[in-house]
């Protein structure tokens, strides 16, 4: 692997149009899709490459989201690279699909934009629709700006599809604020990926239905047997923590851009207080964490990249020993009146001790978390480290 | 880091005019993101673009709330009080009108009119006037030359209505009458 | 802000900004129908020829927002939220409405 930087192509495309960019670059041999506000521009760009010889897959037009998850799986079971997108509604709709797809362990990729769940209308971006698949068996990557779209998916087939793990993989970004967002992005060139991902085919190559062959997928899974699989699934998800981070050092190897891995330590290394965050509302917390730190507040970001696993090891590890912690989170979590990542990281107490830790909600339907509301929470998180009462829980929006 | 809030209706292409404008910058060397935030999307509803330029990459994901430049596709939008909210002072205002003439705002320091719904017609036979409004931008700020801004557009159009766009765009440039206040 | 405080309690807390009027996504026809000034966005407005008109009722009924008024002998469209789609003009059985461009 060559140290200098690989050839790139510069582009100016929102983000959805990164998502089908990268997704050439895959070669995927398989891709069903059925458009969703915020996604529909994956589906006309994939449709668009098709239709200009640029991408050699075949495009399955479905009817809805179900038939798209259930096709795809079937052509993933049967040894084909796959890729469909969905975002909100249409993530609901192929929910038991879905599950099939993690239950067989087939490597699906999936792009799903972040958007508000139903059960209150809202064309608008939000967390929800990802948080309320997390227990499903599902990789779950979320990400930050344009340009890691497209290296996130790239990932995710190799980490998919590594002969180790096995496991569909989400890639999910904010609809809105990166969907339709422009920059100007860095596009490998396709024969750079093909050399990227062909360290797959030197590994052992997964089952797969075959003509001729009795091999099955999808068996009946009974008593003991159904609670072994059950535990390989859950130690794949285990070996993808590791594994994530090693492909992104690779990748970084590779092109150029590195991410953390499972997350991002933002300069957290002599931070007193600290802020969780994920998804494009990272962006502008950074802008915030380093105008802070002019000001000579010790403030450092933890970035949650990968959430499925969750990062529970290098979570522990950079938590420790602060005075104060808050959590972000742009979707809630029903039944327990603070944010699903926050109550995912106070599962960590007993490991980095009783630290005041916060939760804040913001960002829902396409409220702005805007650069006052992060320096909101970064004043409140440092009341806490100084030992001023604070409240668990801040629905930063109502309030203002 | 300048910040750039375009002001239209659906249908009048200010999605695409920030997204144009974001590739102008990015010829010129600059770091840019550009993204729109609508209600409704549907020909003839309101919508806001955001654009923001900077020497260094750009990180922030909101909407821009103090412009620097506000660029005003549709007239009929000026008669909404909030438009000019978050204004810097020094601001600028790009606008698509035959006939404004007043400082509409304390923070409004310098105006660029265009008839570009006229030139629109006249140049492409449709009313489609951003690309004549960046002309104008290009000619009212400075920021950004005439010549990158046309070099974009062919990323964006091609054959006859790219070079329809282009005369709209250089009238738009030639055309625009500056206003200053103190 | 006090430490400490129960999660029931931050309900509490957070009850200072609330200004919809109902407890889940109900709304109000009468009082509060999304009002938002749609016509605004129209380009194009539909005329009615009352001589014409038949008083049939199909414009009113495939109106997509129902913004036809029933004005006794004849129907008008309601100018705050008629959005131009013309569809009234097209299935009008006497070709009694016609959209006209708005200036």
């Amino acid at each position: 692997m060559v140290k200098q930087m690989r050839k790139h192509e510069t582009r100016v495309i929102t983000g959805n149009a990164c998502a089908a960019y990268a997704v050439r670059l895959c070669r995927p041999d398989v891709v069903a899709l059925y458009p969703i506000t915020p996604q529909s521009e994956v589906v006309e760009q994939l449709t668009r490459f098709k239709a200009d010889g640029l991408l050699d897959a075949e495009m399955i037009e479905v009817e809805g989201e179900n038939s798209a998850m259930n096709a795809v799986t079937a052509a993933c079971v049967a040894g084909g690279r796959v890729f469909t997108a969905t975002a909100s509604y249409g993530l609901a709709f192929m929910y038991d699909a879905m599950m099939q797809t993690a239950g067989f362990r087939a490597p699906v990729v999936m792009v799903n934009v972040n958007r508000e769940i139903p059960g209150i209308h809202a064309v608008s971006a939000g967390q929800q629709d990802l948080i309320s698949v997390r227990d499903i068996g599902w990789l779950q990557i979320i990400v930050e700006d344009d340009q890691e779209i497209i290296d996130a998916i790239i990932q995710a087939y190799r980490l998919a599809e590594d002969y180790e793990i096995q496991l569909p993989v989400m890639i999910n970004y904010d609809g809105y604020y990166l969907s339709f967002s422009a920059e100007a992005v860095k596009i490998p060139m396709i024969e750079d990926v093909d050399e990227y991902l062909s360290i797959l085919k030197k590994q052992p190559q997964r089952l797969k239905l075959e003509p001729g062959k009795s091999m099955g997928a999808g068996s009946h899974g009974l008593l003991q047997t159904y609670t072994e699989l059950r535990y390989k699934h859950m130690a794949a998800m285990e070996r993808a923590k590791a594994k994530f981070d090693a492909i992104d050092k690779e990748y970084g190897d590779f092109f150029g851009r590195y991410y953390g891995g499972q997350i991002e330590e933002y300069r957290t290394d002599d931070a007193e207080i600290i802020l969780v965050t994920s998804g494009s509302a990272t962006g502008t917390a950074k802008t915030v964490v380093d105008a802070v730190r002019e000001n000579g507040q010790k403030v450092g970001l933890v970035k949650i990249r990968m959430y499925r696993p969750f990062p529970r090891e290098r979570l522990t590890k950079v938590l420790q020993d602060r005075k104060a912690i808050g959590v972000l989170d742009r979707s809630v979590g029903f039944g327990w009146n603070c944010g699903p990542m926050y109550q995912e990281i106070r599962a960590l107490t007993p490991e980095i001790g009783k630290v005041p830790l916060m939760s804040f909600i913001d960002g829902l339907a396409n409220m702005d978390i805007t650069i006052p509301n992060i320096e909101r929470m970064i004043r409140d998180i440092q009341a806490a480290a100084e030992g001023k009462p604070y409240q668990e829980t801040t629905w930063v929006s109502l309030e203002e | 880091m300048k910040e750039i809030r375009i002001h239209g209706r659906g249908g009048q292409g200010a999605v695409t005019a920030a997204r144009m404008l974001a590739s102008a910058f990015v010829i010129e060397g600059k770091y840019v993101a550009s993204f729109p935030m609508y209600g409704f999307e549907r020909r003839g509803a309101p919508v806001q673009a955001f654009t923001r330029v900077d020497d260094k990459p750009i990180r922030e994901k909101t909407q821009v709330y103090n412009p620097d430049c506000m660029v005003v596709i549709d007239p009929t939008l000026l008669k909404l009080p909030t438009l000019f909210a978050g204004l810097k002072p020094g601001g600028i205002l790009i606008v698509n009108s035959s006939n404004f003439n007043t400082q509409a705002d304390k923070n409004l320091q310098i105006a660029g009119v265009v008839d570009a719904t006229k030139i629109a017609v006249e140049e492409i036979g449709r009313d489609i006037p951003n690309t004549c409004l960046l002309g104008a931008f290009a000619a009212t700020t400075q920021w950004v030359s005439l010549d990158s801004i046309i070099k974009c557009l062919s990323e964006y159009l091609s054959g006859d209505m790219l070079q329809r766009n282009i005369r709209s765009c250089e009238r738009g440039y030639r055309e625009v009458k500056i206003l200053r206040w103190q | 802000m006090r430490a400490g405080i129960s999660r029931g309690e931050n309900i509490k807390m957070a009850m200072k900004k609330l200004t919809y009027p109902y407890e889940s996504c109900w709304s109000n026809a009468d009082e509060l129908l999304l009002y938002l000034e749609t016509g605004t966005w129209r380009t194009s407005r539909p005329k009615v020829d009352k001589e014409k008109c038949n008083y049939c009722g199909l414009c009113a009924l495939y109106c997509p927002p129902q913004c036809m008024i029933d004005k006794g002998d004849h129907f008008e469209p309601n100018l705050e939220f008629c959005k131009g789609c013309g569809i009234c003009a097209r299935e009008c059985p006497r070709k009694a409405i016609t959209m006209v461009r708005e200036e």
